[in-house]
């Protein structure tokens, strides 16, 4: 066999029986059925609390409105109570937990209700909004009666304004196509995110443990270098589809059952095809020009201990194509994201935003995937030179001279 | 199958770490490098395994260059010890011997065989941390050799190993060469490289200053040693003509002479001056060779 497709198996099975990648994927799964299944969670642990909040109604006509709008509103979770006695023994009572809150309710000088809440914090913010909701519209009923307004008149005063947006160009998302791009793109491009980092840095502590461990000499004096780095690239790239695949599959399967909303929300009801054949293209292609450029800082350390440090300026890149995507998110059409995603560095994540999210020629998308391809290539065919002449050096080296030194290494 | 290096010159930079070397390795020789910390050894075997390119010069097997094609034909044991920490001995040898060309059933036996002849067989499912470092060294060692390669390159086989281990390793490796490998091997250790190689070569800053067959080597130094017990006081002999050094010992006196005529001179010296318990010619020692060349280079 092949010696790369030995060290390209070496690697997989090594990772893929590796007590960590199967405690991430475990913690992983869990962590995604979690958030999927979010509502639930909430709702499961919110079902017996019921939040009593005193009122003290100095109006003394506010608190029966009160609290027929809230029962309006079909929250079951606030029940009030109503309090007659001291300020100071309220309080009290919730300091000790017995009521949530206590609200004051009086009239200000234009006749009109005005509250304070107390709550031991007003970090749940939730639970007052609700009272004030309730309250801003017994007000609203109030002030409007006053002034000698019907019913009708009220509705058609709150009515919200019908506001249609509609594309004009012929195959421009709709509004609401957008919405569900959105998510969809935000979606791939944080997954992106977390395995370009994850798997990278993998990469590279896995060809420094390898230089520190000295086992380096053995290897290379048996398998080209080249191969052996491509071996190791395409073994974890590999892996790291085993745990994409997996967390997908659980994803994807517990939406279906569980999260119908969220996967409209996240515009995965009609998965759109060329978008993910692209998502998949764009995906590779970036893990590849990332993980060649980790392999090689990873050779040029001799200490595992030294990796994240060496690593910082690709790390940073990647976090910068990241936030880039998170502004495009609401701003694809900016000419600054148009010429970030012909950067090669930032192509895999900002072509994809404006894929998922605009309608581009096909040759703005080809053009950036030539530059992206051509870039792999250049720092393949010099990250494979880098990388002979790096695993064979130690001591300290972590900056551009060093690489400078590990390229003449490899020269006569 | 012979090694030959033909004026062989490597620089890094302003440095010259080897600088023209000529050696010519015939097949099935164990052949000796000798040489100071940084005189070259390991920049020399990187060369030769073609991890590293001569800046001129050529290095030739079989009148070949030997390429990766031949990986599977080479054995090599790093002086930096490494192995996959975490991995099994098990593991770790099959991955190391299907790089080399090996199947799978071929590596097990081949293991089991090599680790029953270092009396180690529960090591195979140890991680190699677990290990002792000499305990490591010899599952690398294992590793170099599982293939039985045709050219073999040991960089420092010894170190760090006590005396039973070490002999075991030198059986191990008289027994490659009877079947027919060609060993290299460096090391500090003078009495190893007495006792396997009849050919070597000590380098000193890149160049070789002393080269050929340990006999003729001995030979053309001309000095010899000579090794005086006696009851009474040598310490005259220091100054007696003909005597390079002198080392006083607790039961005589060692001499280094200028060659085998001034022995016969002091023993007529001292025969009627009391009774000599030993009066002994010796070869002269790798380790005097050494010093006499790599020390006298230094001046």
């Amino acid at each position: 066999m092949n010696k790369f497709w030995i060290v390209l198996w070496h690697t997989y099975i090594t990772k893929l029986k590796s007590k960590s990648f199967i405690i991430t994927t475990a913690i992983t799964s869990l962590l995604i059925l979690g958030v999927t299944n979010i509502t639930h969670i909430i709702d499961f642990f919110n079902k017996n609390e019921k939040k009593t909040i005193a009122v003290m109604d100095q109006t003394e006509e506010m608190y029966k409105p009160l609290k027929a709008q809230l029962e309006k509103r079909g929250d079951k979770k606030i029940s009030l109570e109503f309090f007659q006695g001291s300020e100071k023994a309220a309080k009290q009572k919730v300091e000790s937990g017995q009521w949530e809150a206590f609200l004051k309710i009086a009239y200000d000088d234009k006749q009109l209700p005005e509250a304070v809440y107390y709550a031991k914090t007003v970090a749940d913010s939730d639970t007052s909004d609700q009272v004030k909701e309730a309250l801003q519209q017994i007000k609203t009923a109030m002030a409007t009666a006053k002034i000698g307004l019907k019913q009708e008149q009220i509705t058609q005063l709150y009515e919200p304004v019908s506001f249609q947006k509609i594309a004009l160009e012929e195959n421009a998302k709709t509004e609401e196509e957008l919405n569900q791009a959105r998510g969809l793109v935000y979606v791939l491009v944080f997954a992106m995110y977390m395995f370009v980092l994850m798997y990278g840095s993998m990469i590279a502590s896995e060809v420094s443990t390898e230089k520190s461990s000295r086992i380096m000499e053995i290897l290379i004096s048996s398998v080209p270098p080249v191969q052996q780095m491509f071996g190791k690239i395409i073994g974890v790239a590999l892996l790291s589809l085993t745990q994409f695949l997996v967390l997908f599959a659980i994803g994807f399967s517990s939406l279906k059952s569980s999260g119908k909303e969220l996967l409209q929300l996240l515009g995965f009801e009609h998965l759109p095809v060329s978008t993910l054949v692209y998502a998949v293209v764009l995906f590779l292609l970036g893990y590849f020009l990332y993980a060649t450029l980790f392999a090689v800082l990873g050779s040029m350390v001799s200490r595992a201990e030294e990796v994240q440090q060496v690593v910082m300026p690709v790390t940073m890149l990647v976090i910068a194509a990241f936030l880039i995507a998170m502004f495009g998110l609401n701003a694809p059409e900016t000419s600054f994201i148009t010429v970030t995603s012909f950067i090669p560095f930032f192509t895999p994540m900002i072509m994809l935003l404006r894929i998922g999210m605009l309608n581009i020629p096909f040759w703005e998308v080809a053009l950036s995937l030539v530059l992206l391809i051509g870039t792999i290539v250049l720092f393949a065919f010099l990250g494979s030179k880098i990388y002979r002449g790096g695993v064979l050096m130690y001591g300290k080296s972590t900056s551009l001279k060093d690489m400078k030194k590990a390229l003449e290494l490899t020269k006569k | 199958m012979s090694l030959r290096l033909e004026q062989v010159t490597k620089r890094f930079g302003n440095v010259t770490a080897v600088d023209h070397l000529t050696l010519s390795i015939p097949e099935g020789e164990m052949f000796g490098f000798l040489g100071a910390n940084g005189a070259g050894k390991t920049t020399t075997f990187r060369m030769i395994l073609g991890l590293l390119e001569p800046t001129s010069g050529a290095v030739q097997w079989n009148d070949e260059a030997i390429t990766y094609a031949k990986s599977h034909l080479i054995g090599y044991l790093p002086e930096e010890r490494g192995l996959y920490p975490k991995l099994k001995v098990r593991e770790q040898l099959i991955y190391l011997g299907r790089l080399r060309g090996l199947d799978k059933q071929t590596i097990i036996q081949e293991m089991e065989k090599w680790l029953d002849r270092f009396k180690v067989p529960e090591y195979a499912e140890k991680r190699v941390e677990e290990l002792s470092k000499g305990n490591q060294q010899k599952i690398q060692f294992i590793a170099a050799i599982l293939h039985q390669p045709k050219l073999l390159i040991l960089d420092e086989p010894f170190s760090g190993l006590d005396p039973v281990n070490v002999e075991l390793l030198k059986e191990a490796v008289l027994d490659l060469k009877n079947n027919g490998a060609t060993i290299v091997f460096s090391s500090h250790r003078m009495e190893h490289v007495e006792e396997l190689c009849e050919y070597l070569c000590i380098m000193h800053r890149g160049k070789p200053v002393v080269h050929g067959a340990l006999k003729e080597i001995k030979r053309s130094f001309g000095k010899k040693n000579i090794i005086i017990h006696a009851d009474f006081p040598l310490d005259e002999l220091r100054h007696f003509p003909g005597v390079m050094k002198a080392k006083q010992t607790a039961e005589g006196i060692h001499l280094q002479v200028e060659n085998e005529d001034v022995s016969q001179h002091i023993l007529a010296h001292i025969a009627d001056k009391g009774f000599i318990r030993k009066f002994a010619l010796e070869e002269p020692s790798l380790n005097d060779i050494f010093i006499e060349k790599v020390g006298a280079a230094y001046e």
